[in-house]
């Protein structure tokens, strides 16, 4: 089940950016929409890699910077035609405390 | 809350697309009712052609499937056609008596074809070709009978023919005038057509007038006005379309030749649309099915009551679908009085190309035989392009103005199907084909999404409109020449700069407020244009959005494919010391960097650098005296120069020190796209000054401007702006041009579309003959360089954006 862990504050990811969390495995992007709303994506696009915490965020998704593709932060899935996911990490936001939700599972599917 | 009702009567392209645009936008709002005649679901009536003549079955030109309708939650009823509609009440009545309520209703009937109301037009072997069911009429004639006659030398009549011919009947085609295709062709392409249509066993009856339609109770032949007479057992007719307007008439809504709809494609009951075939829209009525797109869209959008899209009407094209045959034609082909023609006719080669033009603007083309170019002149006509500036080569096609060295291989008909189109994404033209009629794709944009094809660096964007153009024909819907920034507006990149001019709106939100944007936040083709738009117009006053740049403005590097970064210091005018270089090596030991490279621009690139180690790397190059490069920036990238009159013999100026003047005045500034500078000491241009997109060629008695030049996609030589005498004068025109492109230019336009796009003359007109303005301009991007000549990266080095650089480092569970 998930592992609550407390990561940064709310203020400290810029509205419509992101930050970058590094674990022992891999990168996670935590994502802060305008609305502040938090979501976490593995930091890896699901066509070739890139780095969607580098990318450009609006609505609920982010474009990857390398070729464009629209990822929906929610879901992780690619928007549009093309065809794709994302790992996704549950986060939860208490008292301006953003958490992160790292299962084994999911540190699996990494 | 209950989900109002929508119906939809006409279960053919045009409704069911406007039902695709509207899902696009809700989901939720409407339950969807379609009632067709037909018992098929969606398919593509233009390519009912290649069916008849076998070249494709009717599975493949269905657009949506049953499960289509299902998985969108929509009532499809066929086989039971819609007899009454009681506005006052919202109600139809269906054939079978059904009843059903609707609270909006659009009517999508299309068109009926015109049946000449000879004597014996009624009997068995008589028939249109409109549907499905005239195409197995068709085919079961063909198989029990031997003779056709087609009336009607039109698009449809031609094709109906060719598909009667190829399933092995003697075909003869009987046209009232003396010219086949009228409504398209002028009379030497014409002639061109029906000699090769001749030679395929195609025959003809020009200026043949249809009397009587003869036999009992199958048609056995016809009789025409001179008594003449000819032996068939099948009629087609396809003299032309009508509007089926019927049912609307009989409700009461206004109706003239069709149903008479505004710009928001409402018809004169408010609760009621209409697209297609069936409207009149500005007193036309379209009988192609390219208009259907823009129609549908802008029904959707107001179905959808977002209510800001407008019909403003289309300016079609035409293309026959008959195999072996390149035809293509669109506007005002005919010449009138005052216009002029150019003409391009290779008889032996089977090639007649026609463009009319009116005041340098191409207002018609009709083509034959090669009609690669045709979407290019298909452009130009909707974009109303200035054509003075290559009006000599014109006729000889696109690639003459350089088309990425694709060159005579962008012979589309030509190439095979494993020919690459895209060489960015690595896309051949047997994917495309594919994909347009696997998914039913009908714009550049599906296209782009679906295959990636000239996604990325567009320079093959007109192989693959043609490729869309000569798959579809004339359903293909040219990009529309006003083009939205994206798709959270309805409004061009002019419109856009506009409107944020005349209301100083000094703000993204009250960009998007004021122009209604669609989406709360934009997206990533909007965000970057507004910041860049917003800081050219008021420089002293708007603050950088940093989430609006793409990440190497963003982190003042060019990202790598694995995520590192770039770092390439500015050398002005390539000049550079001893000591630069040594700090240059020391930083690229102390930080390890995996590879340094020279780059074109005359400055060295260290690859390989962690996004981490950027703020501290910077703060070594700036101690060392070094700028950012902005290598990574749509902006003032570098000054190209040669050796000059100091070491050169042949150098007749101090190129270097003048390269070194220009970059001191223009770097940092940012940009509608990069920008490139370079000055050569003399006319051997060494500096390659004249594909820059401002480029300085030093002659013993001055200095020569150049303007709009590029390398890369698509190569464009700079076209001389003026010759100046001082140094002081190539700098204040430098600085007045540039201002201009800022102020004026798309985001992401280069110099060169960007001339190409207004026309030198006007740049002239301003830069040459108006000191004042050129002046003022000048001031004007001095101002603006006041604010940006700020070493973004000391300013990072000191901490700024320091987020943006810091990674957060925890232990995985």
């Amino acid at each position: 089940m998930s592992n609550w862990t407390p990561i940064i504050t709310l203020e400290e990811i810029p509205q419509l950016g992101s930050r970058v969390i590094t674990t022992d495995t891999m990168n996670v992007a935590v994502f802060r929409t305008a609305k502040d709303e938090v979501f976490a994506l593995r930091d890896a696009c699901p066509h070739k890699g890139g780095p969607l915490s580098q990318g450009i965020v609006h609505g609920t998704s982010v474009t990857c910077p390398l070729h464009n593709w629209k990822i929906d932060l929610a879901s992780g899935e690619a928007l549009g035609p093309d065809e794709g996911c994302a790992n996704v990490f549950p986060t939860k936001v208490e008292d301006g405390m953003v958490f992160l939700g790292l299962n084994d599972q999911s540190a699996d599917v990494a | 809350m209950s989900k109002e009702k929508l119906v939809v009567i006409g279960n053919g392209m045009a409704g069911i697309r406007t039902l695709e645009e509207l899902f696009k936008l809700t989901t939720e709002q409407y339950e969807i009712t379609v009632i067709g005649a037909e018992p098929h679901p969606n398919y593509n009536r233009i390519m009912l052609s290649p069916v008849l003549a076998g070249e494709k079955q009717l599975e493949d030109i269905i657009l949506n499937d049953r499960d289509w309708y299902e998985e969108n939650g929509i009532n499809l009823l066929t086989g039971d056609p819609v007899v009454k509609i009681d506005r006052a009440r919202q109600q139809l009545t269906t054939e079978k008596d059904e009843v059903l309520e609707y609270d909006r209703l659009l009517l999508a009937t299309g068109s009926n074809p015109f049946i000449i109301p000879v004597p014996g037009h009624d009997k068995e072997g008589v028939i249109g070709f409109r549907d499905i069911a005239d195409v197995e009429t068709m085919l079961a004639a063909a198989s029990n009978y031997k003779k056709a006659v087609v009336i009607g030398g039109g698009l449809l009549g031609l094709e109906a023919a060719n598909g009667l011919i190829k399933k092995g009947m003697d075909v003869t085609v009987v046209h009232l005038l003396d010219t086949l295709m009228e409504r398209q062709l002028d009379k030497p392409a014409a002639n061109l057509l029906k000699a090769t249509l001749e030679e395929q066993g195609m025959k003809f009856m020009m200026e043949a007038q249809t009397a009587e339609i003869l036999g009992d109770e199958r048609v056995n032949g016809i009789r025409f006005a001179d008594g003449s007479e000819i032996e068939t057992d099948l009629v087609v007719m396809a003299v032309g379309i009508r509007p089926n307007i019927a049912l609307a008439q009989e409700s009461g809504i206004h109706c003239e030749n069709g149903i008479v709809v505004n710009d928001t494609m409402q018809s004169y009951d408010p609760k009621i649309y209409s697209v297609g075939e069936c409207v009149q829209h500005r007193n036309i009525c379209y009988g192609l099915v390219a208009p259907l797109w823009e129609q549908a869209k802008v029904a959707a959008n107001h179905l959808a009551n977002i209510g800001i899209g407008r019909y403003e009407g289309s300016v079609t094209s035409t293309k026959l679908k008959v195999t072996g045959i390149d035809l293509f034609s669109a506007g005002e082909f005919h010449e009138q009085e005052g216009d002029e023609t150019l003409v391009l006719r290779d008889p032996a080669m089977g090639v007649y190309k026609k463009l009319v033009v009116r005041d340098n603007q191409i207002k018609g083309a009709v083509m034959y035989g090669d009609t690669l170019d045709g979407t290019w002149y298909f452009q130009l006509l909707r974009d109303g392009t200035d054509i003075s500036a290559f009006r000599n080569t014109i006729l000889f096609g696109q690639h003459d103005l350089g088309d990425a060295g694709h060159g005579d291989e962008t012979r589309i008909a030509a190439l095979s199907n494993d020919a690459e189109i895209c060489g960015c994404n690595g896309v051949c033209k047997g994917d495309i084909v594919d994909s347009i009629v696997k998914k039913g794709l009908f714009t550049l944009d599906d296209v782009r999404a679906h295959t990636k094809a000239s996604s990325s660096c567009g320079s093959c964007t007109g192989l693959v409109e043609s490729i869309l153009a000569s798959t579809v024909g004339e359903g293909y819907s040219a990009t529309p020449s006003k083009k939205p920034m994206c798709g959270c507006t309805e409004h061009s990149h002019d419109e856009v700069i506009g409107a944020i001019r005349q209301q100083k709106l000094k703000s993204m939100d009250a960009v998007r407020d004021f122009l209604e944007w669609k989406t709360p936040d934009g997206c990533a083709a909007c965000r970057p244009a507004l910041n860049y738009y917003l800081l050219a117009n008021w420089p002293e006053e708007y603050q950088d959005d940093a989430q609006s740049r793409f990440i190497n403005e963003r982190a003042h590097g060019n990202i790598q494919k694995d995520g590192t970064y770039s770092v390439v210091p500015r050398m002005f005018g390539g000049l550079c010391t001893a000591n630069d270089l040594r700090a240059i090596a020391d930083v690229s030991d102390k930080y390890n960097v995996p590879e340094m490279k020279v780059t074109g621009g005359q400055r060295i690139d260290l690859f390989g650098i962690k996004k981490e180690d950027l703020p501290a790397m910077w703060k070594d190059l700036s101690e060392a005296g070094f700028v950012s490069g902005h290598a990574y920036g749509k902006a003032m990238r570098t000054v190209k120069t040669c050796a000059g009159k100091t070491w050169c013999r042949f150098g007749t100026q101090n190129s270097t020190g003048l390269g070194v003047k220009l970059e001191e005045l223009t770097w940092g500034s940012w940009m509608p796209h990069k920008f490139k500078l370079a000055v050569s000491g003399c006319p051997r241009n060494c500096a390659e000054a004249t594909i820059k997109d401002f480029g300085v060629v030093c002659v013993d008695s001055g200095y020569e401007l150049h303007i709009g030049g590029n390398g890369g996609i698509k190569v464009r030589v700079t076209d001389l702006l003026c010759k100046v005498d001082t140094e002081e004068e190539v700098l204040e025109y430098c600085g007045a041009f540039i201002q201009k492109y800022r102020e004026e230019a798309h985001y992401l336009e280069r110099t060169a579309p960007w001339v190409e796009r207004v026309g030198l003359q006007t740049i002239k007109d301003v830069l040459l003959d108006d000191a004042e303005m050129r002046k003022s301009l000048y001031d004007r991007f001095k101002l603006s360089q006041q604010y940006a000549q700020i070493d973004p990266w000391k300013a990072r080095a000191e901490g700024e954006q320091g987020h943006e650089f810091k990674n957060i480092q925890i232990s995985a569970a």
